[in-house]
This record gives structure tokens, sequence and C-alpha cells, in this order.
């Protein structure tokens, strides 16, 4: 390993272990969403910069170039405009660092101790490859292995007695061709759906929503770290439920009254349709404040997840946020119906308080490594 | 034999090239040490940039996110490093594969502009030239370290360590003998000698001793020995600028903390020239390439476009921002330009006349030999206050800038050449860091560490200095100090072990 590489390795390293050791904070401010690309994340993190004594910049000012009058602004914030010279490598600005969403799902896993999962029903879905593993005499000319075939052919005419090392000319004939072959390999793959559903009810807030969006980020990394192919269902309901995407689902606000059972039968509607619970691995999270309209609704939901959606499920997770307005009945409902203390019991449920809850919230719905 | 391959590591057309560049600019008068191209991929070089240069480097986690930086903002077409030049003997410099003709030859051409001002300017003097094996040993040391101690611990030392990298005395490399220690002077008669409160005292007959040698007298005199002998007491018996130097020697530090905190050191006065001559160095290697492209036939008129386009991308002067290549280079041509002009001397100097000041011409004709001479001897700042004049100022449209609370934004402040001036200079004054003496390595009698923060108008950041004494607190072992001001009051913060004071 070049020496560059060993000293990345060990700046990734120290990355990894600040993010670990700050990582209740960081899921609690919610800081990396918003700030997320593809597959990676930017974090602030100025934890990782040597300090010094320097000057406050904003008490220093500076001498710069170009037009304007005195008084003219030349950009606001913290930082001094054009800081750091032209070909200079370095300038001492707010740190940020790049990390995968594996990365941080490899953190997050270390932290909270989570146990990887172990897919169900995953050997249906065969993905094929083709790998070039081999050698065989007849193929098409684009896959021919000019050296193998020179080598043979050079063999060839030692043997035959041809070959004169003054003049070294080798030509092949039909029987020296040789070509790649390849085989294809199949590997088992498997495949997950996250359902997530929410209720918008009047009584959720934006905190509550916050919260929501925090924990399901953190839910979705570690999901996507364990299965390649995931997919990601939003469904909102007050009164009434609807699928709708994860802007949508993030940014709404109804103002209409609850009924859960409407979302559960949207999330059931959806799965029997498109995700057969044999080939997929399905994991539905239901947040609300948990207030329900009705006792029959309740006792209609809770039907609906005892002889529908749980057995399909890998796990059903219900979050409750606490919200100043909401009763936070349905999970007393849930505790009552569900022997939710054994272990063979895929309903998990778990209430979150504030921010601070949401990493133990966290490791509650994903410990059991389903 | 491996130094002989390197020199013809470059293709041929290259290396004719460089023949040609190396000697137009030996014909204009520079003078280098012998120089080693060599070419190498954009992660090679992003690798070298990263370790200052120096690809033998000790071992460091921050080596490698410049690398990181580096490589991403590569990959993302933000920048390119062009060009490195190591400043030893031989001088080597790195040009960047796969970059074009007329690159390349800019490159050459910048690097001779470096390698004879790192060969000629006073204030690389006394930089080791031979760097290169001297980082390699630091190197061996630090991973022997690794070894022996563990990474984290030797880690965190270094950190500690370089939180202080800055607080370097940087002139003194250039005073021979900074602290001569002179005996003190006694003009005690003899047979007083070793008597504390003696005071000497005029030679008078008795009955006169009152008036030869009045009793208030001698009074103040033995007050002004207490004050004396208590200064003598006092340990820096000056303050010290070279902090790690005092710590180095003072600190309760075990053998390899020392030759640690010596590594760091020595690479810090290594790099402390360059600092100091940020922009002298850029625009001296901006003039040369400019003059020995465009003027000395090395362009080829095919070529024109793209050079246009590479200086002016260097060249370029963002608003707010100060480009020491532009500036550097500007200033040396208005200064070969006034001298060969004969703008200068007490004559133009009392000369009011504003038509008459820019009409001078006296066709001294002195320009050339002017520069070569500031080259040798000036540094940033000392280069600034000479030639700095409000002329160049308007022209180059300097402007000062500070930072409007209210508005939480940057505004223009000045265009005045006085405050400009000011502020520049300020600005590299001790390389842009706070000025910070060891003050009291006794401090209250209680082996504090009490340091100074010489206050020029700047307050230092707080976060930062908090921080940083707390590194500093981990060497030194006992509570340490720092007076410096806030808002213009007198400020002393002091970290204890525990927690921050502020006084």
């Amino acid at each position: 390993m070049s020496r560059i590489k060993q000293d990345h390795s060990r700046f990734r390293q120290i990355v990894h272990g600040k993010i670990r050791k700050n990582l209740r904070q960081f899921i609690s401010r919610g800081e990396m969403i918003g700030k997320q690309g593809n597959d990676r994340v930017k974090i602030p993190l100025p934890q990782i910069e040597l300090p010094r004594f320097k000057f406050n910049s904003k008490d220093q000012g500076g001498v710069g170039q170009g037009e304007g009058q005195p008084g003219d602004s030349l950009g606001s914030g913290d930082q001094q405009p054009g800081q750091g010279e032209a070909g200079e490598g370095e300038g001492d600005k707010g740190l940020e660092v790049d990390v995968t969403l594996d990365e941080l799902a490899e953190i997050l896993g270390e932290e909270l101790e989570l146990p990887h999962i172990e897919p169900k029903g995953a050997k249906q879905v065969v993905t094929e490859k083709d790998r070039y593993s081999g050698i065989r005499t007849v193929g098409p000319n684009s896959l021919r292995h000019f050296r193998r075939t020179y080598k043979n052919a050079l063999k060839r005419s030692i043997t035959m007695g041809t070959f004169d090392a003054r003049a070294p000319v080798v030509i092949p004939i039909r029987d020296d061709m040789r070509y790649r072959s390849w085989k294809t390999e199949s590997s088992p793959h498997s495949n997950a759906v996250v359902i997530y559903m929410m209720d918008v009810s009047g009584s959720m807030g934006e905190e509550q929503k916050q919260i929501v969006r925090i924990e399901s980020f953190w839910i979705n990394t570690w999901l996507k770290s364990q299965y390649r192919g995931i997919s990601t269902r939003y469904i909102i309901h007050d009164a009434t439920a609807k699928e709708v995407d994860e802007h949508t689902f993030f940014h709404t606000r109804e103002s209409g009254g609850t009924k859960i059972s409407s979302a559960y039968e949207v999330a059931l509607r959806m799965l029997t349709e498109e995700y057969p619970s044999s080939d997929w691995n399905i994991y539905p999270f239901h947040f609300s404040d948990g207030d329900n309209w009705s006792l029959d609704d309740t006792s209609r939901s809770i039907k609906l997840l005892s002889e529908h959606l749980i057995p399909m499920s890998n796990q059903f997770s219900y979050g409750q946020v606490k919200s100043p307005y909401g009763s936070g009945q349905f999970i007393k409902d849930l505790r009552r119906s569900f022997p939710l203390d054994s272990a063979d019991c895929t309903l998990v449920c778990s209430e979150i308080d504030n921010r601070d809850a949401i990493m133990g919230s966290i490791k509650t719905f994903l410990k059991a490594g389903r | 034999m491996s130094k002989h391959l390197k020199i013809h590591s470059l293709p041929p057309d290259l290396w004719s090239w460089r023949k040609k560049i190396e000697a137009v600019a030996i014909e204009e008068g520079l003078d280098f040490f012998e120089t080693v191209f060599e070419i190498i991929p954009y992660d090679k070089m992003n690798e070298i940039a990263a370790y200052g240069g120096f690809p033998t480097r000790y071992p460091h986690w921050r080596f490698g996110m410049a690398y990181e930086q580096m490589a991403k903002s590569y990959a993302y077409g933000l920048s390119k490093i062009y060009e490195l030049v190591i400043n030893t003997d031989p001088t080597y410099a790195f040009l960047l594969e796969g970059n074009e003709v007329v690159d390349q030859k800019l490159v050459m051409a910048h690097v001779f502009g470096h390698g004879d001002f790192f060969k000629n300017n006073y204030w690389f003097s006394q930089t080791n030239r031979k760097m290169l094996d001297q980082m390699a040993n630091h190197a061996s040391r630090v991973r022997r370290y690794v070894e022996l101690y563990g990474q984290s611990v030797v880690e965190e030392f270094i950190d500690v360590c370089l939180t202080l990298e800055n607080l370097i005395d940087v002139h003194s490399p250039y005073i021979p003998q900074k602290r001569e220690v002179k005996g003190r002077k006694v003009d005690l008669p003899e047979e007083m000698m070793g008597d504390d409160a003696a005071v000497p005292r005029m030679r008078a007959k008795e009955y006169m001793e009152e008036y030869i040698n009045p009793s208030d007298y001698i009074e103040a005199q033995k007050r002004k020995q207490a004050e004396e002998k208590q200064k003598r007491a006092r340990f820096p018996a000056q303050p010290e600028r070279d902090v790690l130097a005092f710590l180095l020697h003072n600190a309760p530090l075990t053998r390899w903390q020392r030759n640690v905190l010596g590594v760091i050191r020595d690479e810090a006065y290594y790099f402390a020239p360059q600092g100091m001559t940020k922009i002298m160095n850029e625009g001296w290697a901006s003039y040369w390439h400019a003059r020995i492209m465009t003027q000395r036939g090395i362009l080829d008129d095919s070529e024109i476009i793209d050079f246009a386009d590479r200086h002016s991308g260097t060249m370029v002067m963002h608003q707010g921002r100060l480009n020491p290549y532009k500036l550097g280079l500007e200033l040396f041509r208005d200064i070969e330009r006034r001298w060969d002009r004969g703008q200068f001397g007490k004559a133009y100097h009392e000369c009011e006349d504003m038509a008459a000041r820019a009409a001078w011409d006296t066709k001294a004709m002195k320009g050339r030999e002017k520069i070569f001479e500031v080259r040798r001897s000036h540094n940033d700042i000392t280069f600034l206050d000479e030639f700095l004049t409000p002329e160049f100022c308007a022209e180059q449209k300097l402007f000062t800038f500070a930072h409007h609370p209210r508005a939480n934004e940057w505004q223009i402040a000045s265009r005045e050449f006085a405050e400009i001036k000011k502020k520049l200079l300020a600005q590299l004054t001790n390389m842009g860091q706070p000025i910070i003496e060891v003050e009291d390595g006794d401090y209250e009698q209680r082996s504090e560490l009490l340091l100074v923060h010489r206050h020029a108008g700047v307050d230092l950041q707080d976060d930062y200095a908090y921080a940083t004494l707390k590194n500093l607190f981990s060497l030194w072992k006992r509570p340490v100090h720092l007076a410096t001001k806030k808002k213009s009051k007198d400020l002393l913060i002091s970290f204890d072990g525990k927690q921050i004071h502020l006084k």
C-alpha cells in the first residue's frame, strides 16, 4: 500500500470514529438530511480540524482586488471572501467530509450493535452474470486469446522442428487458435420493500414529522446496506389514505381526523398486488401520534394487522411520536392485543418522545435482525 | 545512476524544450540549481502535493485528508495542479502527464523562475537544501515511534504539536547566535562582591558621606538592584517568540516526544520562507514565464491562444481575493518600469505635479538591474512596504474590506492608499499569524506557563484559542495562560486541566 493510501485510510478511519462518537448528536440534529446525494452524504465535521491560535477573521478584514465602491457587498456569511489563495491547496473552511451511505450504515450498525438481516424467501430471485473464466478452442474472433494462440503456435513449430531461432517467425494455424470462454453464474438475490405510513392529521406537527423524517432516513440507510435492491413506498393518511412520493410525504399537512385502518388497507392492497411475500422482504413502518377516531377503527386496524400485514411482513414496525395533541392511545391498544414481549412477535412498537429518543427507537426497530 | 535516469525521463521533444528554455533562462540572467523534471500522472501529483512536495514525509492523517480534497476537486474538474517545485538542490519539479506541450513549456519557464528565487533570495539562505533526506529521516523516526508506542499515541501527540506549529520565530534563523549570554556588568569594589545588599558608593570622607552618597539615593539604588535581581530570576529572561523551542527545552516531555516536537519544528522552519515570500516568489516566476514564453521565441504561433488562456487563468482576480501571482507579477513589472524611467529618488518623490510624475522619464533603464536586486534581498513585507505606490493601488484596483456585523456581510471598506498598505502589511506580518510569546515559564511561582499575545489590533478567535490552550496544557502538564485582548480590554484565558477560565 502506498504511503498516501495509508494516510488516507487512516483519515477515513478517524472520520469514521468521529462520526460514530457523535452519532447521537448527528441523528438528533438531523444534519445530514438534505445534504444527501445519490449514494453519499456530506457531514459537517469541524471536530476533525486541528485548532491553532489564529485571528478572528471578522475582526481582521483584508485586502482585495477588483471593481466596486466602498460599502459594496462582497458576500455575506462567516467566511471571508476569497479565503485561500489561487494555486494554494488548503483553505481553512468549516470542514465537511463525504461519507457513502454504506459507510454510514456501517457506523450505525456498529454503534447500535445491529445484527445483519437474514433475508427470507430470497432464493427464488436469481440474477445471472457472465464471467470470463476459461479457454476453449472455438469461438468468435473478438474473443481470440492472442498470447495463448501464439504460445501454442510456437510450441507446435518447435516440436515440428520448423522453428528457426535466427529468423523467429511463428504463424498460427487453425488448431493453435484459442478463445476466451465464459461461464454463467447465478446468484441468489433478495429484494426488499419498505412501506412508510404516516399520520398527517392535524395533531401531527412539524417537529413530529421531522422526527419521522430523520428516523426513516436512518432506517432506510440501514436497510439499503442489507439488501441490494430496495424499493421505498410512502403512504399518508388522515381519515383516508393515499400513496404519495417522498417529498409530499414529509411536507403534507392535513387537518382531518384519523382512521388508521385506511392506511393499512392501502398498504395491504399494494403488497398483495405488487409484492408477493414469497419473493419480497417486506418492512412496513407506521408512524402516528397514537390518535385514532374510533374504537371500531382500532379493532379493525388490529384485525388487519394480525390477519394480513404481520404474517406477510418480515417485521411490522409502529412508531408513536409524542405530540401535545395526541392521546397516545393506539400503542396501548396494540400492547393489549399482541404479545409484544415475546421473541416471536414480529410487531415492534416504539415510543419516540423527542429527537433524543430517535436513536433508541431505531435500535428497537432493527435489533431483531429480521 | 538513478539520478541520471531521472533527468532523461522526459520524452525527447520535452527534453529539447527543457534544454532550450533552460538556455534562455540562463541567458536572461537567471541562476538556479540543477533542475530535474519528472512527468507524473495526476494521482501521483495529488499525492506529492498532499505531502507538501515531499513524498517521504512522516505518516499522518492530515496528508490523507489533503489528498482526498485534492483528488475530489480534480475529479470534479474544479482544479488541477499544473506544477510542483521543491526547494532542494537539485531542484525537483513535476509536470502533469497528459498536459499539452504549451502547458509544459509554460511550467518549465515558471519553474526556472522559482529555482532562481529559491537559490538567490536572502530569506531562503538558511534553508536546508537536502530537505528530502531530512524529511525521510524524520519519517523513519516517527515510524519507529509508531512501532514502539502505538499509532494512536504518537498520532495524538503529533496532533497536539501541530496545533502549536505556527508559534515559531520566523526571523531567528537569520540572527546569528541570537541569545548571547552576557555576564552582568558589575561595578562594585572587589571587597563588596557577592554582597547582594551592597550598593556602589562614591569615595568620600566621613563627614561628606551624607552629601556625596545621600541616603535616599542609596535607598533608590537598593530598590533598583532588587528589581533587577527579580528580573534576572525571570524565566525566560526575555520573552521567547519561539514557543516550540521553549517547550522543547522546558516542557516535561519524554525523549521521543521531544524528538517528534523537534521534527514538527524543523519542518515549520523549512516552510516558513515560502510563507514569507509567497507574493514575490509567485510574482517572480510568473514574470519569467511570461517573458520567456512570449519574448524569447519559445511560444509557437499556434499556441498563443492556449498560452493566453493558461496565463490569464493564473492571473485571474476574484473580487475580494488577492492573487499573489497577479500582485507579485504586476509589482515586479511596475518596479521595472519605474526604474527604467527613473521614477525614483528625491527629485521624483518631491515632485507634486501629477502630470509631470506620470510623464517622468529620465531614460535611466535601471529596471532589470533593480528587479534582480529586489528579488535578492526582499520578502513580501519589505517588498510591499517599499514599492507599493498610490498609483499602483489605483491601477490594480486594490481595496480593503471589512466585516459589517449588522448586515453580516463583507463590504468594501476603503480605497485609500494608506489604508490598503496598512492592511496588507498587517496581513503579512508574521505570515498572517498572531505573534505569541512565552512571557513566563514560572507564572506566579507555580510552574505555570504564561503566553502573551502581542495584540496589534486584531483579536484571536475564541474557540480556536481555547482548544489550542487545552493542547498546550497537555504538553506543559501545568495550568497554562494566554494574555490577550478582546474588544480592547485585557483578557487572560487560562486552562487548568479541567476548564477554561476567563479573567
